[in-house]
């Protein structure tokens, strides 16, 4: 069972795991942010997104932003004292945590998205088959419907979408060979506790980045 | 606490801005300069830059009430400064007590609903964490969840109508800080940078799931969400900003959870453009705003919001 999906917004921010702090994104979607653009759509606990193939539509350009960050997350302790009712909770002060921080983030983007899933018959029950999850995820999309709404990397840069509607396959924006390196796959999520990367060899080929037969490794 | 339904409808929304003689928004990269696109020129205004907004305005009109409590906040009130002072005279140093740890890791495996009873407790009291979510790492040592709450309110990047122009005002003032600098000269010069004016579009989106099954964000909250960004430069004003003021919001309301159109198609439907015969834009007024019904399914409802009641 497979879609093709295609997915277009103002900015786009892929994060490379090297560069976190002064965020920098990857060239094109990740795997794991089409994956997660999918989910938004629809998800189930017993179906797997598998990414096939990203079609990247328009040219590859850059944009920075810094913004104002904190620098903080929330401490379960503070919490768990301001809930027996003392203390504050350890409120954030924006002027005392504050960060600024530069990111390098993708502008106009546009991709169409080849994928496919998989049941996990475990959690699935005898309703479910291939056939339902694939006609409900068709019409949701169709119908602009999503969970969620999907997100380019982060949630400030929304990603549209609707069903590929041609018959023609998708063209890439560019011709030829365009080695991407070494870009993050997706998680490896079979120990919860400690989620694994996978990294894999990208490369544009004729403005497409074959997924299915990359090699993923750890 | 106890009556409060999660919504039941997805939303979409449209905000349009504009800014007299100010800086809606600095940009840390060039000097504090208002944010431009420079390839297009069009002034923007990012989501972090909007969302501090609405939380102040939250927590001006609402202050420190339950279940209104704003979790990030700007600056420190001086009550809370009391207070705080008070709870250091009684010294309390639980959570930094040695033992505190472990009683936490006991606590959890006692019960393992820890993690979720905690996020629903900051999700009911604060009202950012409810709408925005936030980060709560600290959550989830050893256990599933990433500890991100993930808010239904989500924005996108404003951007001006139009291209906009940026010009520098040069100031002087007449008091000098430093007695040195009193030796050497009268006054110092200064600078800031307004645009003359400029209108700009911000999209939303309000996911009716994530409220269910997450944060719970009630119809209530929408309410007050709406009452804040209606009103969220009128308790920010400052020398930097000029004048600035919501001039439209406009919903787009759902007849379900999971919606009836795709928001793209939504957006598409209103247009702002400067009127015709119009060169220069200097006012609201020099804007036609006009919103196509045609491509919005019947099932969609647009309300133009205009209640400005603070």
């Amino acid at each position: 069972m497979s879609v093709r999906l295609e997915v277009w917004g103002d900015y786009a921010l892929f994060s490379r795991p090297e560069f976190k702090t002064e965020r920098v994104t990857y060239d094109v979607m990740t795997p794991s942010a089409a994956r997660g653009l999918l989910e938004a759509i629809f998800w189930h606990p017993g179906l797997r997104w598998r990414i096939d193939r990203i079609h990247v539509l328009n040219p590859i350009r850059f944009d920075t932003v810094r913004r104002n960050e904190v620098d903080s997350v929330i401490r379960m302790s503070k919490i768990r004292t301001m809930a027996e009712g003392k203390g504050d909770g350890g409120v954030i002060y924006t002027s005392e945590s504050i960060q600024q921080r530069s990111s390098t983030i993708l502008r106009d983007v546009r991709y169409v998205i080849d994928a496919h899933f998989t049941m996990d018959p475990r959690k699935t029950s005898p309703d479910d088959s291939a056939d339902k999850f694939q006609s409900m995820f068709m019409r949701r999309a169709g119908k602009g419907q999503y969970f969620h709404h999907p997100y380019f990397g982060t949630r400030e840069f929304p990603a549209e979408f609707r069903l590929w509607e041609s018959d023609d396959d998708p063209v890439g924006f560019e011709h030829g060979h365009r080695d991407l390196g070494y870009m993050f796959y997706d998680f490896d999520y079979r120990n919860p506790a400690r989620p694994k990367p996978l990294f894999f060899r990208a490369a544009l080929d004729d403005g497409v980045l074959d997924v299915a037969s990359a090699e993923v490794r750890s | 606490m106890t009556d409060r339904t999660p919504i039941e409808n997805r939303y979409d929304f449209t905000i349009l801005f504009d800014v007299e003689n100010g800086n809606p928004n600095g940009d840390p990269d060039s000097g504090n300069m208002p944010r431009i696109d420079i390839e297009t020129g069009n002034g923007l205004v990012t989501d972090v830059c909007v969302k501090r907004k609405i939380r102040d305005y939250v927590q001006t009109a609402m202050g420190e009430e339950t279940p209104w409590r704003i979790y990030i906040q700007n600056r420190r009130t001086l009550n809370r400064l009391d207070s705080e002072a008070l709870e250091n005279a009684h010294i309390d140093a639980r959570p930094e007590d040695k033992d505190f740890a472990k009683e936490i890791k006991a606590l959890k495996k006692d019960d393992p609903e820890l993690d979720r009873r905690l996020r629903d407790y900051m999700c009911a009291n604060f009202f950012d964490i409810r709408t925005f979510g936030a980060v709560m790492t600290t959550f989830v040592k050893g256990s599933l969840a990433c500890g991100q709450v993930r808010g239904p309110v989500q924005l996108g990047f404003a951007r001006s109508i139009d291209p906009v122009s940026v010009q520098e005002i040069s100031i002087t003032r007449v008091a000098v800080t430093t007695e040195a600098d009193a030796v050497e000269k009268n006054n110092t010069m200064g600078n800031k940078y307004i645009i003359p004016y400029g209108l700009y579009r911000m999209n939303g989106y309000v996911s009716a799931k994530l409220a269910q099954n997450v944060t719970g964000f009630s119809d209530e909250d929408l309410d007050m969400l709406w009452r804040a960004i209606l009103n969220m430069f009128e308790f920010d004003r400052s020398a930097a900003r000029g004048n600035m003021a919501v001039r439209k919001l406009y919903v787009f309301k759902h007849s379900s959870a999971l919606g009836d159109a795709p928001s793209w198609k939504l957006f598409d439907s209103i247009d702002v453009r400067k009127r015709d015969g119009v060169d220069v834009a200097r006012s609201f007024g020099d804007y036609a705003v006009t919103v196509g019904r045609d491509a919005i399914p019947d099932s969609v409802d647009v309300c133009e919001m205009v209640d400005h009641e603070l």
